[in-house]
């Protein structure tokens, strides 16, 4: 059965691609959405069906390039597809009247909306194929699909260039995977994932550590971990909202299900395995948040936290692959389990975050948050529906990233009290890690609601009306739904995410089990706290609605300290509310400052610009890039224009590659003759 | 239950107290403690002025920063007897309701749009934000102390043993103390009797608040001094008997208060840029009795 849904979802996504020229622009759309949803759906059904009745696995017998393509279908790539799902379900429904906007485009937008059904069957098709080649091939289309959604706006130079950014990076990703799966076809002689378990067992540890090294770059680079973040911050504000979404939401996921994958298979030294991985982690917590509060644009905010967020995760991981190490079970339950909530958890509310700043946008044509201010009252709906965003992201409860920070704790606690000393000592770290992590995104957080939607507006610009329509609101909604269903009722994904843990471990016991579930229950108990919390407030709330009823309540202008003319430019910045921070993690940021003193007796302007650098950037790309070129630049004379000229580089290129055996030969039989003196 | 009833008593005279040591120590009579709640109370009866820049957050801000430590409250055990809410991790669902209230008053400061408000929300996010380690650190060690993982177990079973663990109890409670200052924006790091808003923290981001919502933000502040309070007197409580563990609990209070008002006597507030130097030391110190009980339990390697 598995293998007809697989085969409906391509080929669906074929005649999509087809019938698309022979259609108007809102019928594509409407074609569009008709058939992402109807994907969406088969792919829900399949990845149910797996969960109840077990792993799916069946064989295309291939060609004698690839060897034998198996499509498996585990517990874990049903939980990814089904995340990737949901996201791009909202992301479709919203998307769709965010494009609206650009109506006048339609054929970029033909373009935009093959890419986006290329990029969800791609994405699928990566969660449920076991073919080093062949995943290679899907993954370079989901690359390529997701450079075209990324440079929509492709006439504005900013756009054109991060995507170029973009494309580079993938595929310096791609580079990496593909060393990693011919090392592993070299070494066994097959293209099948299981041949990495073959691979790891058959040679030396080192060789194991060594290619998890391979593939652990490559994921990183396509799930931002620092420092192979840069292209991040740039593709985010660069793309249409609903893409940013779904990037950050899922594309990025796609790194953090491979290392998830490889692990699985791969059997080496978990412990040093793990130490790494919450190294790393830890530092792209940390370093993703710390930028993150001192950037001014909204969107380039949101990437460095889902830089942040995939810190979080990597933190689960790590602590999965310590529990592995040591065989501490409940270690990796707690470690892998919240690692896999929590992916689910960021792409609800990084999606739900993208999508109002997507509204925020097209509202006042601007992600500049020193310009925005006071937008809920004009925008309510985008307003509460950033903010409820936010307190998830901040992991508060009642909402869902608490849950998934709940069970990091928890693991972090649990093996504080079973390791020896380093153990400890490398878990207190992180948990001191994920303290700060949390408690700056509280920074980041009030500020960013703080200033886009509270107060009042800094700029007049007159803004558009109509980006609060019911159609383009409620995908949203039904994110925050979700949220709230995870935030409350956790114990209904438990059996989802025993099944895939224990896959982790395959001699799990049923008494372990049972103590899985009795944790979840525990969480479930904290779900019922957050709804009295709510009921709380709620009541409270009353109480106070019942004793100020009948007193009087005077408007009056926000209190000013006696001065009168208060005007809005005087309201406080964000820059003037992350100051104190700022100056705190001035040493360890690179931040710009353009400064234009006041001169003279009657000094006309003065200004003051903070641009925040990316100081890993800077150093890791930059630099090298600055010297690479500078000496590549000695070599420009060849490019002389001269057609003549490429001919003969190619001759002398061609001649060079067929003589170049002989060449060899000829030199070996020297050297032979040479020995024989 | 208990411990409900004990912090909601003591919350009606800590500040009380406080007000009292000082004007003892500046050799006036004072006020009697009752007095700032029966301020509070005349507060509750007023009208209110309400900023018309503001929104429904601003609103609802005071109320859930009280509901958020009301249900911070319910999880502080006393002794032997656990809080209303007890459960395994029950400390991180502590400290994560406490900063979700602190969230929304930091946004409510936002939403008047007044610059010495922003100011006040800044510090204090920024503030709460680097005391937080601290905590974890605390509540890391003692959770592997005792090898327990929620309020109750851990201060139910926590006894001390050696000369080192005294020691980590009185490290414990020198931190828990320096939190609660931090928290609730007393000296040494903020004034709130000062009457320059620049150097505010706490006091300048509610300046728009009046009437109802002021009362009600000035009895949290007395609660959280009651909780923290309540948190520390069960380094001390432990497996002693009601009778005895009632009034060393109010013992412990009324200790407290004291010693804050002494330290607001004494002491000066420091200067604003050195504030989060000091903020740092109590992690340092937490690291310390984090090093102590490895120390004791022989985890060194």
């Amino acid at each position: 059965m598995a293998k007809i849904f697989v085969e409906i979802l391509n080929l669906l996504a074929i005649a999509a691609l087809v019938t698309i020229p022979f259609l108007k622009t809102k019928g594509r759309g409407i074609m569009a959405l008709f058939v992402i949803s109807l994907q969406i759906i088969i792919v829900s059904a399949l990845s149910f069906a797996v969960f109840t009745n077990g792993a799916a696995e069946y064989f295309y017998a291939g060609s004698w390039v690839t060897g034998a393509i198996p499509v498996r279908i585990d517990y874990l790539s049903a939980w990814f597809m089904l995340i990737i799902s949901f996201t791009f379900l909202s992301g479709v429904w919203y998307g769709v009247q965010y494009m609206k906007k650009y109506m006048d485009q339609p054929d970029n937008l033909a373009l935009h909306l093959a890419a986006f059904i290329l990029l969800y069957t791609s994405l699928i098709d990566i969660c449920i194929v076991q073919n080093g080649l062949v995943v290679l091939v899907v993954w370079e289309i989901m690359a390529l699909s997701s450079f075209v959604l990324v440079i929509f706006e492709h006439y504005k130079n900013t756009t054109l260039k991060a995507g170029i950014n973009f494309l580079i990076q993938s595929h310096v990703c791609i580079l990496f995977l593909t060393l990693a799966f011919m090392w592993v076809k070299v070494r066994t002689g097959s293209f099948d994932f299981n041949a990495i378990t073959l691979f790891s067992t058959s040679q030396s540890p080192i060789a194991g550590i060594a290619l998890f090294i391979f593939f652990f770059t490559s994921f990183a680079i396509k799930s931002g971990f620092v420092p192979f973040h840069t292209w991040l911050p740039l593709a985010h504000p660069a793309a249409p909202a609903h893409i940013s979404g779904i990037m950050s939401g899922v594309i990025i996921k796609i790194g953090i299900y491979g290392m998830l994958r490889v692990l699985m298979l791969i059997k080496s030294d978990m412990i040093t395995i793990g130490y790494f991985i919450l190294m790393v982690s830890v530092v792209t917590g940390l370093y993703g948040v710390m930028l993150a509060i001192v950037q001014h644009n909204l969107k380039k905010l949101l990437a460095y936290h889902s830089i942040e967020n995939i810190g979080i995760i990597g933190i689960g991981i790590g602590l999965g692959c310590i529990g592995i190490g040591n065989s501490n079970q409940f270690l990796v339950f707690a470690g892998f389990g919240g690692a896999l909530l929590h992916t689910l958890n960021h792409s609800l509310f990084k999606s739900l975050l993208f999508f109002s700043a997507g509204n925020v946008y097209q509202a006042r044509h601007t992600m500049n948050i020193e310009s925005l201010g006071g937008l809920i009252k004009k925008m309510p709906h985008s307003g509460y529906l950033f903010l409820i965003g936010s307190l998830a992201i901040c992991g508060l409860p009642p909402f869902n990233g608490f849950i998934s920070e709940f069970f990091l704790y928890i693991g972090l606690f649990h093996g504080l009290a079973t390791g020896n000393f380093v153990a400890i000592l490398v878990l207190l770290f992180t948990m001191l890690g994920l303290v700060i992590i949390g408690g700056l995104a509280l920074i980041c957080f009030t500020k960013a609601f703080g200033i886009v939607f509270l107060g009042s507006p800094r700029i007049q610009i007159p803004d558009e009306q109509d980006t609060e329509l019911p159609q383009r609101i409620w995908p949203m909604y039904v994110i925050v739904l979700l949220i709230m269903v995870i935030g409350l009722f956790p114990l209904l994904l438990s059996g989802y995410l025993i099944r895939i843990v224990s896959l982790y471990i395959p001699s799990l016991d049923i008494g372990l089990q049972l103590q899985f579930i009795e944790t979840l229950g525990k969480l479930t108990i904290v779900g019922w706290y957050s709804l009295g919390f709510i009921l709380l407030i709620v009541s409270v709330y009353y109480l106070r609605h019942l004793v100020t009823r009948a007193r009087v309540l005077t408007l009056q202008p926000t209190w000013g300290c006696a001065y009168a003319p208060a005007n809005p430019k005087m309201q406080y910045t964000a820059s003037s509310f992350i100051r104190t921070y700022r100056k705190l993690a001035e040493p360890l940021l690179s931040i710009k400052r353009e400064k234009r003193e006041a001169q003279g007796l009657y000094p006309k302007y003065i200004s003051q610009h903070t641009h925040a650098q990316d100081k890993i950037e800077i150093w890791f790309i930059n630099r090298p890039l600055h010297f690479i070129r500078k000496i590549l630049n000695s070599f420009v004379f060849l490019q002389n224009g001269n057609i003549q000229a490429y001919i003969l580089y190619g001759f002398v290129f061609v001649g060079f590659a067929i003589l170049l055996p002989s060449v060899i030969e000829k030199i070996l039989v020297i050297i032979k003759f040479l020995n024989q003196l | 239950m208990v411990s409900l009833l004990l912090i909601l008593v003591v919350s009606l005279f800590f500040s009380g107290i406080i007000i009292r040591t000082k004007s003892i120590l500046s050799g006036r009579k004072g006020p009697g403690i009752f007095q700032p709640m029966l301020d509070i109370l005349r507060l509750w009866r007023k009208g209110s002025v309400v900023s018309k820049t503001t929104s429904f957050i601003f609103q609802i801000a005071p109320t859930a920063y009280f509901s958020s430590v009301i249900m911070a409250v319910l999880m502080i055990p006393h002794g032997t007897y656990p809080g209303i809410i007890s459960f395994e991790g029950d400390f991180i669902m502590f400290a994560y309701i406490l900063a979700f209230g602190k969230f929304l008053m930091i946004i409510s400061a936002l939403d008047t749009g007044s610059s010495f408000e922003g100011m006040g929300a800044s510090r204090e996010a920024l503030f709460s934000m680097l005391v937080e380690p601290a905590f974890f650190i605390l509540l890391g060690s003692f959770a592997l102390f005792t090898g327990q993982n929620s309020f109750h177990d851990i201060f139910s079973t926590l006894h001390y043993g050696s000369q080192i663990s005294y020691l980590l109890g009185g490290l414990a409670s020198f931190v828990l103390v320096m939190i609660a200052m931090i928290e609730n924006s007393r000296m040494p790091l903020d004034d709130p009797k000062t009457h320059l808003e620049l150097t505010m923290i706490h006091e300048v981001m509610i300046l728009d608040n009046s009437g109802f919502d002021l009362g009600v933000i000035m009895y949290t502040t007395n609660l959280k001094f009651a909780m923290y309070g309540a948190l520390i007197s069960n380094f001390f409580i432990g497996m002693l008997p009601f009778e005895i563990s009632v009034p060393l609990f109010f013992a412990i209070q009324i200790g407290f208060a004291t010693a804050v008002g002494i330290i607001e006597s004494f002491m000066a507030r420091f200067r604003m840029g050195h504030n989060p130097q000091f903020v740092f030391i109590l992690t340092s110190v937490s690291l310390l009795i984090f090093f102590g009980v490895l120390l004791v339990l022989g985890k060194f390697a």
